[in-house]
């Protein structure tokens, strides 16, 4: 099949970019998303261009790294899909793609369409974790964890951190990437104890770091590749109301 | 924001009901005998809490959405297609049509009662507004403005109710999607409350 | 010639760690925040090293290439991690899990390694669950576990079919905690390219900013790499695209022997290739054996649909051949069965390359819900990845490149033969022999990096206390800058015609084809010369387009290409020594009549590591005598 692609070219952080447009013949439907474009670079390479960058590594939808906006949403027309789990298979014979960066002005472009999600990075540093040092903790079993919650925790901690969250929601939001996070461990008694603090340190690290607020228009859970919940949202605000009220003052 | 949302909505139900009386056989009896109520101290208390809400809710309303302008300052090239309620992307719009009409409305009615407008002729006195409203819903324009400017409050509404539970994380896997139901029933409530005083009084009712 | 010292302790096998241990050398607290220690590679044994020294109040320095430790390949695990908590009361022991893992590995793992790999794996368990790790549990809220391959007890934890994921996300969050505190420094974004030495000792790395393209010096008292595997050189592999051996590899060339390079596992049950134009090639996890009949047809180039071909026309072949472990049989096994059927002609698909794993009578017994209980996201990705339905067809699969148990040797302090560098996870050799089972590297990668290492490297850095900051501006920084840069600017210069992608292909298929499942001397041989004569078309027909100087995607890919044509030729040269069959390792010379392999172990008992000489010079062997002491070698039967 043929496609005529258009991708959002830049050189670095500090140009300009520009729409290119790229026809591509002969994609076959079973090649991924990123094969094609892999495809497509092959051949600029061959003609002397420099090569669409875009970035990617595992390939199989778990590390998180790729992430391109594909006609109007996040890696592309499928649900749950990540950018290279996508097929060329759910396109059609000559249709236009367009080719985006994830645009917020918390993931600035450093190149073509690769963005910079150091914030992301930086909301986890602020408490994304349990405070346990190793070689601390008792035997793994005399902590019970309920079933349902055990598996509503993990349903928060599939989180890939890719993004895709901030690209789908109108107000470029990271509420569900970090809800997935402060969700996860409030649930479990394991994170409890420190759960005030927790979800205090990383709204305002998330506010700091210039993405929008949360207007609850759930673009989010439609566009997550992996299917989160934004009622780990609902939580979250619960758990940030609970800390601003009930927490102590933190010096 | 979504505290004074829920006091609004609040509000709403209870100038719904009131003003519904306007409908009631008796001549507006008990509307006069409601809008009386209003010089009582303690709903002069609640009416205070009510200006403080709107500010409140208003001020956070533009602010908000200012930063989440700048949250994205280049746009994408092809129209967004994540599936999200569409009265939730235009809360903003839903919203400022919402304060147009507030402005309007208090115009209308709250600087008469407090003189700072010149009471109409079809009035008795500064409290006397179903007259005032009469006159005004025979007002085939006016009336429209009123029922289109109701027609958004319900777009707000529908979005507005679930959001603010959503924002106070009150959240729950049982509760939520019955959540939802109520609020969309409450948003037709209120519209359609609303929007058929202005109805009645333009094509049932002749003075 | 350099002489192997293992330091491996004496004493009864089950107290020699803790016995040891006892006796290490500690850095008091006031002396550790004097200490610097680089730790390149954040994947679960990094991770875990990075976090555990930093807590310990050392000022760690840790780097990855991606743009967040999150992403390391350890993300991609799938199936579990092992420990030897004896949940299910099915007589399982720190002893029964170093037993399977020494028997798994074919007698090519060193005792005192894999027994303390298998100590520490309680441990690891308990941090994980205090770390929040989302492990699956029973209704009563203690942990679940499941079998897997190569074992008869059920000692895996796992967290659906993202293992992997979860730890990793669980050590990534040790790991900020540090980074918050100000004990760990990020670097993500960087490329190792240069290990650098002075005074015999490890104390800085070369590394290339993939941002900015600027190449910066980094020291420190130790290096630490954590780099990960090097299954990349078939090309296609279950791997990240961005794994690599330079990092090892820059060590190697400085003096750190290369151990058992050519023991490569091959996955039995990957997705089979489905067009040309294909890098990738996704895992679906061994786990599925538990659940999943391996068949083909009976007839010889039965092209029917599959759910067509009725009971008595399926070859179960596994269940066949090996009554007493079935489709759980270890992963080489299992992976030269599947060669074996596909290349006699009975293979399924187009190709011909792939057999069928069957769920239709796990789904009948257990119902859908079960299954999709268990499996449901690798059942998913299956989906789509080939748009079949894996509920209503047998999956279709073929064994994939996927780990290196070879890698840079260490001894019993995971230090390599330049002192100061460290070696753990996927990137040492020592814990696998000749073939890992499943389950056991998320195992020792956290082993490594959370219980180990931190105590070993106290003990050598016990004499740096002294030392100070080490400046960066001494001539051994200067010189492997300069040659890292010379490096660059050669290979940015060859302006040829092909990308570095169209060469790696080419180079994953001469492995593949000479040095993959099943090997002889003459094909590696032959693979070598394809390699040279490959290696020079690489040099004169590259090219790179763009500047060095900022993000640059093709050079990054040719700098890791440009080792493998060394890497590839030292696993054909190890392959080529290793006369006999063992483990991943299979030499057609050595099989018995029914085709399986032939272990050697009065000859070949040992490790082979490797000393660089040179490029294209044949580098020199030194082995490491394996012994025995606490388990009788025999032949591994799983029939
Ligand atoms: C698909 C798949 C499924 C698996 N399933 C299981 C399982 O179920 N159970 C199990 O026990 N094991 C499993 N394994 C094996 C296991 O996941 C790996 O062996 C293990 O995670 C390796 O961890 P690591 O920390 O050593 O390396 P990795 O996680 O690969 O990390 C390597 C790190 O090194 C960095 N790095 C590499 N090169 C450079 C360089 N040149 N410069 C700078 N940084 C560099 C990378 O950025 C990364 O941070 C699986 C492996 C794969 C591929
Ligand atoms: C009768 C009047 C009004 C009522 C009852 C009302 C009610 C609500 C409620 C309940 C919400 C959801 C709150 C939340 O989820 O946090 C909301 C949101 C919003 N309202 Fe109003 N509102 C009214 C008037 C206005 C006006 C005049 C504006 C003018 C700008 C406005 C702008 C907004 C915006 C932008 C939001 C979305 C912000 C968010 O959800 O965070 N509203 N409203
Ligand atoms: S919440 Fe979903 S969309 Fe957002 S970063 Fe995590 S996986 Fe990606
Ligand atoms: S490349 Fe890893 S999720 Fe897509």
């Amino acid at each position: 099949m043929n496609v005529t692609l258009k991708i959002w070219r830049q050189q670095n952080a500090q140009t300009k970019g520009k729409f290119k447009t790229y026809p591509l013949r002969d994609v076959s439907p079973e090649m991924s998303f990123l094969e094609m474009l892999d495809y497509l670079n092959m051949q600029l390479i061959e003609k002397g261009e420099e090569p669409v960058a875009f970035e990617h590594d595992c390939r199989e939808g778990i590390c998180g790294t790729c992430g391109l906006y594909i006609n109007g949403r996040p890696h592309g027309p499928m649900r749950n899909t990540t950018t290279c789990e996508l097929h060329m298979r759910e396109f059609k014979h000559g249709e236009v793609i367009y080719i985006e960066p994830w645009r917020a002005r918390a993931f600035p472009v450093l190149k073509d369409l690769i963005v910079d999600r150091s914030s992301f990075e930086r909301i986890m540093h602020a408490a994304g974790f349990i405070s346990t040092n190793t070689g601390s903790a008792p035997e793994a079993n005399s902590t019970p964890v309920s079933k349902i919650i055990a598996d509503k925790a993990f349903d928060a901690a599939v989180c890939i951190g890719c993004g895709a969250c901030v690209a789908a929601c109108k107000n470029s939001s990271a509420m569900l990437y970090a809800a997935a996070k402060v969700a996860q461990y409030a649930m479990i008694p394991q994170g409890k104890v420190e759960a005030k603090e927790r979800v205090d340190k990383m709204v305002r690290q998330m506010d700091a770091e210039g993405f929008g607020f949360c207007s609850n228009t759930y673009g989010c859970e439609f566009d997550c590749p992996k299917g989160i919940s934004a009622d780990f949202i609902a939580l979250m605000n619960r758990e940030f109301f609970s800390s601003r009220v009930c927490g102590h003052k933190q010096k | 924001m979504a505290l004074a949302g829920i006091f609004l909505m609040l509000f709403l139900i209870s100038h719904l009901l009131t003003n519904l009386l306007m409908l009631a056989a008796d001549g507006g009896k008990a509307f006069d005998r409601a809008v009386e109520l209003l010089g009582h101290p303690a709903v002069k208390i609640v009416e205070y809490t009510l200006f403080a809400a709107f500010l409140i809710h208003i001020l956070l309303g533009v602010i908000l959405q200012l930063i989440n302008y700048r949250a994205r300052p280049v746009k994408y090239k092809k129209a967004p297609r994540t599936e999200i309620s569409t009265f939730s992307r235009y809360m903003f719009h839903t919203g400022i049509i919402i304060f147009v009409f507030l402005v309007i409305h208090l115009i209308n009615f709250f600087f008469v009662r407090m003189g700072w407008a010149p009471l109409p002729e079809t009035a008795a006195h500064s409290h006397d507004f179903r007259p005032m409203a009469v006159a005004l819903f025979q007002n085939p324009w006016y009336s429209g403005f009123y029922v289109i400017s109701m027609l958004f409050l319900g777009f707000h509404l529908k979005h507005g109710f679930q959001s603010a539970f959503q924002s106070l994380g009150l959240n729950h896997t049982k509760y939520t999607p019955a959540i939802k139901i109520i609020g969309t029933l409450y948003a037709i409530f209120i519209s359609v409350g609303f929007a058929i005083i202005p109805v009645y009084f333009l094509f049932f009712f002749s003075s | 010639m350099q002489k192997l010292n293992a330091k491996i302790p004496e004493g009864p096998l089950a107290e020699k760690w803790s016995r040891y241990k006892a006796g290490l050398r500690l850095v008091s607290p006031a002396n550790k925040k004097k200490l610097e220690i680089i730790v390149v590679g954040t994947g679960l044994a990094g991770a875990s090293a990075a976090s555990a020294l930093g807590e310990l109040g050392y000022k760690v320095k840790a780097f990855c290439f991606q743009d967040s430790p999150r992403r390391a390949h350890s993300v991609a695990a799938q199936g579990g991690i092992n420990a030897a908590k004896n949940y299910k009361n099915d007589n399982d022991s720190i002893y029964r899990l170093f037993f399977d893992t020494i028997k798994g590995g074919d007698y090519r793992a060193r005792e005192a390694n894999v027994y303390r790999a298998a100590e520490v794996s309680n441990l690891v368990i308990d941090h994980f669950s205090a770390l929040g790790v989302p492990f699956a549990r029973d209704y009563g809220g203690s942990l679940d576990t499941r079998s897997f391959g190569g074992v008869q007890v059920s000692r895996t934890f796992y967290a659906k079919g993202q293992t992997g994921q979860q730890c990793l996300l669980g050590a990534y969050s040790s790991l900020n905690r540090q980074v918050a505190k100000g004990n760990v420094k990020m670097f993500p974004r960087r490329d190792m390219l240069d290990l650098v030495i002075t005074e015999g000792r490890a104390r800085g790395i070369i590394t290339r900013n993939l941002v900015s393209g600027e190449l910066e010096r980094h020291s420190a008292h130790a290096v630490v790499l954590a780099t990960g595997g090097y299954g990349t050189v078939f090309y296609l592999s279950t791997l990240g695209l961005g794994s690599n051996a330079s990092a090892a590899w820059s060590a190697h060339k400085k003096g750190a022997l290369f151990a058992n390079p050519s023991f490569i596992q091959i996955h039995p049950t990957s997705i089979p290739v489905l067009n040309d134009y294909q890098c990738k090639l996704t895992l679906m996890s061994e786990s599925l054996r538990n659940d999943g009949r391996v068949w083909v047809p009976k007839e010889k180039g039965d092209k029917r649909h599959p759910t067509e071909i009725p009971e008595d026309e399926r070859d179960y072949y596994l269940e066949r051949r090996y009554p007493a472990f079935g489709n759980l049989v270890p992963r080489d096994v299992a992976s030269r069965a599947a060669k074996e059927r596909c290349d006699a002609g009975y293979g399924a698909g187009d190709s011909g390359l792939s057999v069928y794993l069957d769920f239709k009578d796990a789904i009948e017994a257990q119902g859908k819900k079960a299954i999709q209980d268990k499996y449901g996201n690798l059942f998913e990705m299956y989906e789509k990845i080939t748009g079949i339905n894996p509920y209503t067809q047998p999956m279709r699969i073929y064994p994939a490149g996927h780990y290196t148990m070879g890698g840079l040797w260490v001894d019993y302090n995971l230090m390599t033969t330049i002192p100061g560098l460290f070696a753990i996870g996927e990137s040492n050799f020592s814990d696998h022999g000749a073939n890992r089972l499943g389950a056991n590297s998320l195992m020792q990668c956290s082993g490594d990096g959370y219980f180990i290492l931190p105590n070993t490297i106290s003990d050598y850095l016990a004499d740096d206390i002294r030392t100070g900051k080490i400046p960066t501006d001494q001539q051994p920084f200067q010189e492997a800058e300069e040659a890292v840069k010379e490096k660059i600017q050669k290979i940015m210069a060859i302006g040829g015609t092909r990308s570095a992608t169209s060469f790696h292909k080419k180079l994953g298929k001469i492995m593949w084809d000479h040095c993959g499942m099943r090997r002889d001397a003459e094909g590696l041989r032959k693979g070598k010369e394809m390699l040279n004569e490959l290696e020079e078309e690489f040099w004169k027909d590259l090219r790179i387009p763009g500047s060095d100087k900022e993000i640059n995607q093709e050079l990054e890919k040719a700098l890791k290409v440009a080792d493998f044509f060394e890497v590839g030729r030292l696993m054909c040269e190890d392959a080529i020594q290793r006369e006999e069959s063992c483990g991943a390792h299979f030499r057609e010379e050595h099989q018995t009549e029914t085709g399986e392999a032939r272990r050697d172990d009065k000859n070949f008992a040992y490790v082979a590591a490797w000393e660089y000489k040179g490029h294209r010079e044949k580098p020199e062997v030194h082995k490491e005598p394996l012994h025995f002491e606490n388990v009788e070698i025999k032949e591994r039967s799983y029939k």
